[in-house]
């Protein structure tokens, strides 16, 4: 089958797809960036509950695999009282992994603002949330922001995963497809393709376009 | 069903999720072996004079380096008989992980090329080196030490990425989980065993790496 006559019959479902996974994208992307902050600054802090529990955390998410992740959250979760929908089961734990990585990224960026500036806030005797915010993220941001877009592909990468427990999202979507047709290189080949479109030209370019919006705002064109 | 932890249940699937666990590695050494040779290959023929390699090279390494893993590995499976090439899951797995590492690693390689001071290509050139010398003695001995750190980190990554191949179905951990939760309808103790397990590999892993890493650093003189 050529394969503008099997987009023409399965391009509705493999949009449909397309959406879902852009949709769990979004999602885990709010819950990643969420939980990094999280994670990140309480690494820094100087209360030992807050920095054990965000270190147990990123170690917890980084030394096992997504996977082992998803299913545990999605089968085990269920035992201890908690049951979440398959949905949100999904994106939940595409996002705590990526925030994990993230709040590496965070702390690194933080950690990298000049010495000077954290004095200055001092010697301005601001607060040390106020320090935090209006001195020291706003920086750390512009720091941060080429790491989290190799981050974020990682992300988009990591939501394949979530048609493992059935989601049925672009990855979904071309399994079926594959099972019903044995289409496989045109079904795998077009969700191939898809990914690769959103990851170059819908990741990338807002990711640099967001690091210029950074710049613009830290004066630094 | 409600929380209940059963110690007897946990010993007696130890041992089949230790003999899946020698194949998780058997697994992830044997992709880490395909993707160091061939991610060299990637991270040279990008440092060719022919042009349209150089492009064609990078564009594949783009590709594969933002589509999930899980999907290659599928599309290697099942493709293959289409055209009438049958690959076991393992080949296929192999295939898959090797070459998507593969691309990771050449950027890593590429960044450590091209850390070394020009004058070290220049000084090649001057005593009338061949380019395969100047690779295989001067550039790629040079071009190791800073590169350990992130070759270290896909070690541990490809380990991590091993449970994908459960999906077309090679017996690794994961797979081997599965299956234990499918015949006793107990999930809880395969799957947070597994993690476990996980745990407690890719940590020391990863501290060894930095070891090994500071090592090299040492014995080659570099910082």
């Amino acid at each position: 089958m050529p394969i503008w006559e099997f987009l023409d019959t399965y391009g509705a479902r493999l949009g449909s797809g397309t959406l879902i996974t852009i949709a769990q994208f979004g999602l885990a992307t709010v819950i990643a960036v969420v939980v990094a902050l999280a994670a990140g600054l309480g690494k820094m802090s100087h209360n030992w509950l807050l920095r054990g529990t965000a270190v147990c955390y990123i170690e917890l998410f980084r030394g096992t695999s997504l996977l082992v992740q998803l299913y545990w959250i999605f089968f085990v979760l269920p035992l201890f009282g908690i049951t979440l929908p398959k949905f949100t089961a999904g994106f939940l734990s595409v996002g705590l992994n990526v925030g994990a990585y993230g709040a590496e990224v965070v702390r690194g960026a933080i950690q990298a603002v000049p010495r000077g500036q954290w004095e200055a806030a001092y010697a301005l005797s601001m607060s040390p949330a106020r320090r935090m915010r209006r001195i020291i993220l706003p920086q750390a941001l512009g720091l941060m922001l080429p790491p989290w877009g190799n981050l974020l592909i990682e992300l988009l990468k990591g939501t394949a995963l979530v048609a493992l427990i059935s989601v049925a999202d672009l990855m979904f979507q071309a399994r079926q497809i594959n099972a019903s047709t044995f289409l496989s290189a045109q079904a795998f080949g077009a969700a191939l393709v898809i990914y690769y479109i959103l990851a170059r030209f819908g990741i990338t370019p807002f990711m640099r376009w967001m690091e210029r919006v950074v710049a613009r705002r830290l004066g630094r064109t | 069903m409600t929380f209940d932890w059963r110690w007897d249940f946990a010993w007696e699937i130890l041992p089949r999720l230790l003999a899946a666990t020698v194949n998780t590695l058997i697994a992830a050494g044997i992709g880490y072996g395909i993707a160091l040779v061939l991610g060299l290959v990637f991270a040279l023929a990008q440092r060719t004079p022919y042009r349209l390699l150089t492009v064609i090279t990078r564009e594949f390494v783009e590709f594969i380096r933002s589509t999930p893993l899980v999907l290659q590995i599928f599309f290697i499976f099942y493709v293959g008989p289409q055209f009438g090439i049958r690959l076991s899951p393992w080949m296929s797995g192999m295939i898959a992980i090797g070459l998507h590492y593969a691309a990771y690693l050449s950027e890593v390689y590429r960044a450590g090329i091209e850390a070394v001071p020009r004058g070290q290509w220049e000084a090649c050139r001057a005593i009338n080196m061949s380019t395969r010398d100047t690779y295989f003695r001067i550039i790629i001995p040079q071009a190791l030490p800073p590169s350990i750190a992130g070759m270290g980190n896909y070690l541990v990554g490809i380990f991590k990425d091993t449970p994908m191949l459960s999906v077309i179905g090679v017996a690794e951990l994961m797979h081997t989980a599965n299956s234990i939760g499918a015949e006793n309808y107990r999930f809880l103790e395969p799957f947070t065993m597994v993690g476990i397990i996980f745990l407690a590999i890719s940590l020391p892993v990863a501290a060894l790496v930095r070891l090994f890493e500071g090592w090299v650093r040492r014995k080659m003189g570099v910082r």
